[in-house]
C-alpha cells in the first residue's frame, strides 16, 4: 500500500487532480451547502496540517492554535472592513495576516522554550485564552476590535475584479461563490502540503523529529533547539494566520466566540486522531472531524426519530460524545492515529510487543 | 482599607476552594506525572449527584443535615468510584506510552464526562439546595457568611489530613517512593498499581468534598462548571509547586487573592485602561511567569527534568 | 499491488464519469414536465433556530411559533395572483453556531425559499442576513436583537423585537424614572450584554445619571465578590447587569451577602423564572425588562396563548410570539404585493403595517421595528410582576428626527441631479448649433455646470452619510 508513490506518479496525479477539480460539482448538486461544507473541511485540513508542522512534525504539544487562526481572522477584518474603513486588497493582508500570527507564535513560543510535554500544552491553552479575552475586550479605551459585538461587512477574497462572493461565468461555467473559495483552498492546502512534504523531509524536518524522539540527544548532536523550536511554532502560526483570513472573507463577520478553546482541541484532534506527523492521516482527520456532525445531524437524528420516534439524544450532545470517546479510544487502542506513517507504525509496534 | 479586608476574604475563600481541588491535581501528578484534566470533572459530578441526592432526600421530608451528610457521602463513593475506574479504563494501559498520549486521553475523558453529566442532568443550570443555615457575619467593614469560615476549615483539614496520610502512613510511604522512582519501589514490594489506584481514589474523594463545598457556596451546578475551576486549580497547583501538598494548598490560596486584588485594583492601577474583564487572565499569566522563572513553583523543591 | 490499484482508480474513474452524466442529465427533467395552469402555488418559507445545542428549547418554541402561523394561513387560504396558495416550512438547525449558520443559510438559497424566518441568535443572524441579502430574500428576524444585524444596510433585513439599542435605552429611563442618582453597569462580555450595557449607559448618562463603576465578568462566572465588593465601595444606588439569568441570579445573591443596598436592573436575559430560582429571595423587589408588552395585556395574547398551548401543549418560551407575527407580516407583504417572488414582495416588506400580536408592527428604514415597546417587570414573591411600558414613543420622535435628516438630504441629492442633468441638457443643445466657438465656449460653460452640478451632488452624499451615521 504505498500511497506516497501512488500520488507522486503521473497517472496517481491526474486522477488527485481530476477529483478535485469535480468534487465541488458533484457536491453542487446536492445544493451550495454542501460545497460550503466541502470549504470548512478544507479550511479545517488547512489548519491541522499547520498544527501538524508544530505538534507532528517538533512534538511540541499546542493547545492554542486557534489564537493564530484568530490573529489572522482578525488581521483580515480590521483591513478589510467599513470598521476602519480600510478595504486593503488580499495580496497586502494575507501576507500580513501570516506575519502577525507568525509574530504571535514567536511571543508564544520564546517563553515556553523551556517546557515540555503537558506543561507546555496548558501553557500554550492559557494563551490561546487570553488571545480570546483581549479580542473580547479590545473595544475600549480604544474600540480596537470592537469587543463582542464582532466585526461585520468584511470584504470577500477578491483579485482586482474578480470577487469570490457571488456567481460569476468563467468559459461557459457557472461557478457559485463556495466553489470559487473550494479551488483557492484546495490551492492553498496543496501549497501547505508541499511545503509539509518538504519540510518533513528536510534537514529542518529531521531536526524537528530528533527534537520530537529526544531533545537531550538532539541538542548533544548540535541541533539548535532553541531556533527550531520556534521555527516550528512560526511556521505553524503563519498557516493558521492565512487560514483565518480567508475565514474571515468567507463568513463575513467574526466575533471572538468563534475562536474558543474547543475549537483549538478539535483541531489537535483531527491530528491527532488522523496520525500525528503523517500528510494523508492528518487529512483525513480533519476531513472526517468536520463531516461526522453533518453525518450526525442528518443520519442520527433523523435515525432516532424514525425508530424511537423522539430524540433520544441530541445529535450536537452525540457529536462531542463520540469525539471524546474516539480521543480516547484511539489512545488505547491506535495509538499513532488511524492512518499512521510507516515509521511511527513500525516503532510503536517495537515498542509495544 | 474595608474594601481591601473584604477582597482578602473573597480571595482567601476562593482560593481555598482551588487549593481543594487542587490537592487532587498534585497528588495524582506528583506519584505519576499526569495532568488528569478530567479532575475538573470529577468536582462537577460531585455537586451534580449531590444534588440530585440531598435534593430528593429533603423532598422526601428528610432533615436538611441529614439529608446533606448524606449527598456529601453519595458525592465522595461516586466519585471515588469514578476515579478508580477512570484511572483503570482510561490511564492504566497507557502507562508506558509516551507523555502526550495520556494528556490526549485525558482531554477526551473531560470532553466524555461533560457530555455524559449533560445527557443525566441536562443542559439547565441547577439551583443547589441550601444546606447550612444562612448567617452572615460583619468584621471591621467586611462581610462573610457561615459556609465562607466552613469552606476555609475544611479545606485546611483536608490538607492537614493529607499530610498525615502521605507521611504517618504505610500507604503514604509506599506513595511517596512510587513519586520517586516507581521501578525500585516495585521491587521493594510496593504494589504500584494499588497505589497509583489509591492516589486517583482518594484524589477523586477530595474531589467530591471540593464539588459539594463549590456547590453550598454558590447554589447553582452546570455541567460545564468542571473545567474553568480545573484549569485555575492546576494553576494553583503548578504556582505551589505541582507534587506538592503544602504548597497546592498556599497556590491556591494565594490565586484566590491575587484574582479578588486583581479584579478590585487593576482599574486604578492602569487608570482604567484594563479592568475587571481581565479577571479571567490573571491565573494563566500567572502560570506562564511562575513556569518561565520558577517552574518548579514557588515552595517546591529542585526538580530537574520535570516541566 | 499495482493491480488492485489500478481497479479503485477505475473504479473512481467510473463514479466520476456516472456523476458527470448525472450531472448533466439533472436539468432536463426539471425544465421539461412544467404544467400550463398551476392549480396551487407553493411558497417555501425557511425558519432557522438552534434545534440542537444548549438552545434547542428556544429554537423548538420558535420553530413551534412558525408552524403555527403557517398552518393558520393554510387553513384560512389565501390567494396570490389568482392562485391559491399553499406555505411550506423548511425548517433548518443552525445550532447557535456561525459557521453552521452560513451553511444552512446556503441551504435555503439552495432550495429557493421565497422568505427566511430568523435566525434565532444574532451570532448566527448577522453572517446569514449576508447570503440572504446577495438572494434577495427577504428575512425576518423574531429575536436576534443585536442591532448590528439591520445596521449591514441590506435591504432584506427586518426584525420584528425591539433591538438591544431600545432596550438600554429604555431601562436607562426608567432607571432616571426611579431617581437613581448613580450606578454602577457591570456586563458580561457578550455581544449581547455587551451592547445592552453600552445602550443603558449612554441613556443613563445623557440624562445625568453618573456612572461610578464599570465592572465585567464572564458568561461563565460563578464568583462576583471582587467586582461587587469594588462596587460595594463606590455606594452606587443601582447596579446594571447586561448579560443571562445564569450569572444574574448568583449575582444578585452575593450583593446581598456583601451587604450592598444597592438595586438590581437588568435587560431580557435576567427576565425569567429561571433567574428568581437561582438568586432566591435575594431577588425580591429587584426589576427586569422584556421586549414588547406582555401578552396579557395585548388584545390578541391571550388568544395567541390558548391557541399555542393547546395545539403544542407547552408553555410558550420566549419568542414564538414574535415568530408567528414575523411569518404573518411576510404573507402580508406578498398578499399586498399580489406576488411571491421575493423581489416583487420584498417593498411591500419595508411598508408593512400589520396589526399583529406582539405588536402594530411597522419598520423603520433600516428594518428595524418602528417604536419598538419595552415593558419593565419586578420580581415580587416569585413572580414577574408588570410594572410599566416605555419607549415606544420616544424611540419613534428620535427616528423620525433621523428620517427627517435623510429626507432632507435625499431631497438635495435629488435637486443637485436635476441641476446637473439641465446643465448635461443645456450642453447637448448649445452643441447642436452651428457656431464652433460658441459650442466651445458653451461647453466649457456647460462642463462648469457639470462640475458644480457634481459638487453639489457630493455635498448632498456627504450629507446623507452623516445623517445615516448620526443614526
Amino acid at each position: 500500500m504505498n500511497f506516497g508513490r501512488f500520488f507522486r506518479s503521473t497517472a496517481g496525479i491526474a486522477l488527485t487532480a481530476a477529483f478535485l477539480i469535480a468534487l465541488p460539482f458533484v457536491a453542487a448538486m446536492g445544493g451550495q451547502a454542501w460545497v460550503r461544507i466541502l470549504d470548512f473541511a478544507i479550511l479545517y485540513v488547512f489548519l491541522a496540517l499547520g498544527l501538524n508542522i508544530v505538534v507532528g512534525l517538533a512534538g511540541l504539544l499546542d493547545l492554542g492554535y486557534i489564537a493564530f487562526y484568530a490573529v489572522g481572522a482578525y488581521a483580515w477584518a480590521l483591513l478589510a472592513s467599513p470598521h476602519f474603513g480600510l478595504h486593503w486588497p488580499i495580496w497586502a493582508i494575507l501576507p500580513i495576516g501570516a506575519a502577525l500570527a507568525c509574530l504571535a507564535g514567536v511571543v508564544l513560543g520564546s517563553p515556553t522554550l523551556k517546557l515540555r510535554g503537558d506543561y507546555l500544552a496548558i501553557v500554550t491553552l492559557g494563551f490561546g485564552e487570553i488571545v480570546r479575552i483581549f479580542l473580547n475586550n479590545l473595544n475600549s479605551p480604544i474600540n480596537v476590535t470592537n469587543g463582542p459585538q464582532g466585526i461585520t461587512l468584511i470584504d470577500p477574497v477578491s483579485f482586482g475584479a474578480f470577487k469570490f462572493s457571488g456567481t460569476t461565468q468563467i468559459f461557459g461555467f457557472a461557478l457559485s461563490g463556495p466553489q470559487k473559495y473550494y479551488f483557492l483552498l484546495v490551492a492553498l492546502a496543496i501549497l501547505v502540503i508541499i511545503i509539509n512534504v518538504r519540510l518533513q523531509n528536510s534537514r529542518i524536518g529531521r531536526a524537528w523529529q530528533a527534537i520530537r524522539e529526544d531533545e537531550i540527544a538532539a541538542k548533544a548532536i548540535g541541533i539548535n533547539t532553541r531556533n527550531l523550536k520556534l521555527l516550528a511554532f512560526a511556521m505553524g502560526a503563519s498557516f493558521g494566520g492565512v487560514a483565518g483570513g480567508i475565514f474571515s472573507a468567507m463568513q463575513g463577520f467574526v466575533s471572538p466566540e468563534s475562536f474558543s478553546l474547543i475549537e483549538s482541541i478539535m483541531i489537535l484532534a483531527m491530528v491527532v486522531l488522523g496520525g500525528m506527523g503523517h500528510i494523508p492521516g492528518v487529512i483525513l482527520g480533519a476531513v472526517l472531524l468536520t463531516v461526522l456532525p453533518e453525518v450526525l445531524r442528518y443520519g442520527v437524528g433523523p435515525l432516532q426519530m424514525a425508530v424511537f420516534g423522539k430524540m433520544l439524544v441530541d445529535p450536537e450532545s452525540l457529536r462531542m460524545l463520540v469525539f471524546g470517546l474516539a480521543l480516547v479510544l484511539v489512545m488505547r487502542f491506535k495509538p499513532a492515529g488511524l492512518w499512521p506513517s510507516p515509521e511511527r507504525k513500525r516503532e510503536l509496534q517495537e515498542t509495544g510487543k | 482599607m474595608d474594601i481591601f479586608l473584604q477582597q482578602i476574604i473573597n480571595g482567601l475563600v476562593q482560593g481555598s476552594i482551588y487549593a481543594l481541588v487542587a490537592l487532587g491535581y498534585t497528588m495524582v501528578y506528583g506519584i505519576m506525572g499526569l495532568i488528569n484534566f478530567a479532575h475538573g470533572e470529577v468536582v462537577m459530578i460531585g455537586t451534580l449527584v449531590t444534588i440530585t441526592v440531598a435534593g430528593s432526600l429533603i423532598k422526601a421530608g428528610m432533615p436538611v443535615a441529614v439529608a446533606g451528610l448524606a449527598g456529601l457521602m453519595a458525592a465522595v463513593l461516586v466519585c471515588m468510584a469514578l476515579g478508580w475506574a477512570l484511572e483503570r479504563v482510561a490511564y492504566r494501559p497507557l502507562r508506558n506510552a509516551p507523555r502526550l498520549t495520556p494528556l490526549i486521553t485525558a482531554i477526551g475523558m473531560s470532553i466524555v464526562l461533560q457530555n455524559l453529566a449533560m445527557m443525566i442532568w441536562g443542559r439547565n443550570y441547577m439551583t443547589f439546595p441550601s444546606l447550612l443555615p444562612k448567617m452572615d457575619f460583619e468584621f471591621a467593614g467586611a462581610n462573610f457568611t457561615l459556609i465562607q469560615i466552613i469552606i476555609v476549615l475544611v479545606s485546611a483539614a483536608t490538607m492537614g489530613g493529607l499530610l498525615l496520610l502521605v507521611y504517618r502512613t504505610k500507604l503514604g510511604m509506599a506513595m511517596r517512593a512510587t513519586a520517586q522512582n516507581p521501578a525500585v519501589a516495585s521491587l521493594m514490594g510496593v504494589n504500584i498499581n494499588r497505589v497509583i489506584a489509591a492516589a486517583f481514589v482518594i484524589g477523586s474523594a477530595l474531589g467530591a468534598v471540593a464539588g459539594v463545598m463549590v456547590g453550598t457556596y454558590y447554589e447553582i451546578a452546570h455541567y460545564q462548571m468542571g473545567f474553568m475551576l480545573g484549569l485555575k486549580a492546576f494553576t494553583a497547583a503548578v504556582l505551589g509547586g505541582i507534587g506538592n501538598l503544602a504548597g497546592a494548598m498556599l497556590g491556591g490560596i494565594l490565586l484566590g487573592i491575587i484574582e479578588a486584588l486583581g479584579a478590585g485594583y487593576i482599574g486604578d492601577l492602569t487608570g482604567g485602561f484594563l479592568g475587571s474583564h481581565y479577571q479571567d487572565i490573571f491565573a494563566f499569566v500567572v502560570l506562564i511567569v511562575v513556569l518561565m522563572f520558577k517552574p518548579s513553583g514557588l515552595f517546591g523543591e529542585k526538580t530537574g527534568d520535570r516541566a | 499491488m499495482q493491480a488492485k490499484l489500478t481497479v479503485v482508480a477505475l473504479s473512481v474513474a467510473a463514479a466520476f464519469a456516472l456523476s458527470a452524466c448525472g450531472q448533466k442529465e439533472e436539468p432536463k427533467p426539471v425544465a421539461a414536465p412544467v404544467p400550463a395552469a398551476k392549480p396551487e402555488l407553493v411558497v417555501k418559507l425557511g425558519h432557522v433556530a438552534p434545534m440542537t445545542g444548549p438552545q434547542a428549547h428556544l429554537g423548538k418554541d420558535n420553530e413551534n411559533g412558525a408552524v403555527l402561523a403557517i398552518e393558520e394561513l393554510n387553513a384560512k387560504g389565501m390567494e396570490i395572483g389568482g392562485a391559491k396558495v399553499k406555505f411550506e416550512l423548511v425548517a433548518e438547525d443552525d445550532a447557535a453556531d456561525p459557521k453552521q449558520g452560513a451553511i444552512v443559510a446556503q441551504k435555503l438559497v439552495d432550495a429557493k425559499v421565497n422568505g427566511v424566518i430568523g435566525h434565532l441568535n444574532s451570532g448566527t443572524t448577522i453572517p446569514a442576513s449576508k447570503l440572504y441579502a446577495d438572494a434577495g430574500i427577504p428575512q425576518i428576524s423574531g429575536s436576534a436583537t443585536n442591532p448590528k444585524y439591520t445596521q449591514q444596510g441590506f435591504a432584506t433585513a427586518f426584525r420584528v423585537m425591539a433591538n438591544d439599542v431600545q432596550q438600554g435605552k429604555s431601562l436607562g429611563e426608567f432607571a432616571v424614572k426611579q431617581g437613581v442618582k448613580t450606578v454602577a453597569i457591570v456586563d458580561d462580555r457578550t455581544a449581547y450584554g455587551q451592547g445592552l450595557a453600552d445602550e443603558f449607559r449612554k441613556a443613563a448618562e445623557a440624562s445625568g445619571i453618573k456612572v461610578v463603576a464599570s465592572e465585567y465578568t464572564t458568561d461563565k462566572a460563578t464568583d462576583f465578590k471582587a467586582i461587587l465588593t469594588k462596587i460595594k465601595s463606590t455606594k452606587a444606588e443601582l447596579v446594571f447587569f447586561g448579560g443571562m439569568d445564569a450569572q444574574g441570579g448568583p449575582m444578585a445573591k452575593q450583593m446581598k451577602e456583601l451587604g450592598i443596598k444597592a438595586k438590581f436592573l437588568g435587560g431580557d436575559g435576567v427576565c425569567t423564572p429561571e433567574f428568581m430560582k437561582l438568586g432566591g429571595p435575594a431577588t425580591e423587589g429587584q426589576f427586569c425588562s422584556l421586549p414588547g408588552m406582555p401578552l396579557e395585556k395585548l388584545a390578541k395574547g391571550p388568544e395567541f396563548k390558548d391557541k399555542f398551548t393547546k395545539k403544542f401543549n407547552a408553555e410558550i418560551q420566549l419568542y414564538a410570539p414574535y415568530v408567528y407575527d414575523a411569518v404573518m407580516v411576510m404573507a402580508d407583504a406578498m398578499k399586498r404585493a399580489d406576488s411571491v417572488e421575493s423581489a416583487k414582495f420584498l417593498p411591500a416588506v419595508g411598508k408593512t403595517k400589520y396589526d399583529g400580536v406582539t405588536a402594530m408592527i411597522e419598520f423603520d428604514a433600516q428594518g428595524d421595528l418602528k417604536g419598538g415597546a419595552i415593558s419593565i417587570y419586578k420580581y415580587t414573591g416569585g413572580k414577574l410582576e408588570y410594572v410599566e411600558t416605555l419607549g415606544g414613543g420616544t424611540m419613534d420622535a428620535v427616528k423620525a428626527e433621523i428620517k427627517a435628516d435623510v429626507k432632507e438630504a435625499v431631497a438635495d441629492v435629488k435637486d443637485a441631479a436635476k441641476a446637473v442633468a439641465g446643465a448635461a441638457t443645456a450642453v447637448g443643445k448649445e452643441a447642436v448649433g452651428d457656431v464652433k466657438d460658441a459650442a466651445k465656449a458653451a461647453t466649457e460653460a456647460g462642463k462648469d455646470a457639470v462640475k458644480a452640478g457634481a459638487e453639489a451632488v457630493k455635498s448632498a452624499a456627504d450629507a446623507t452619510k452623516a445623517a445615516v451615521e448620526k443614526k
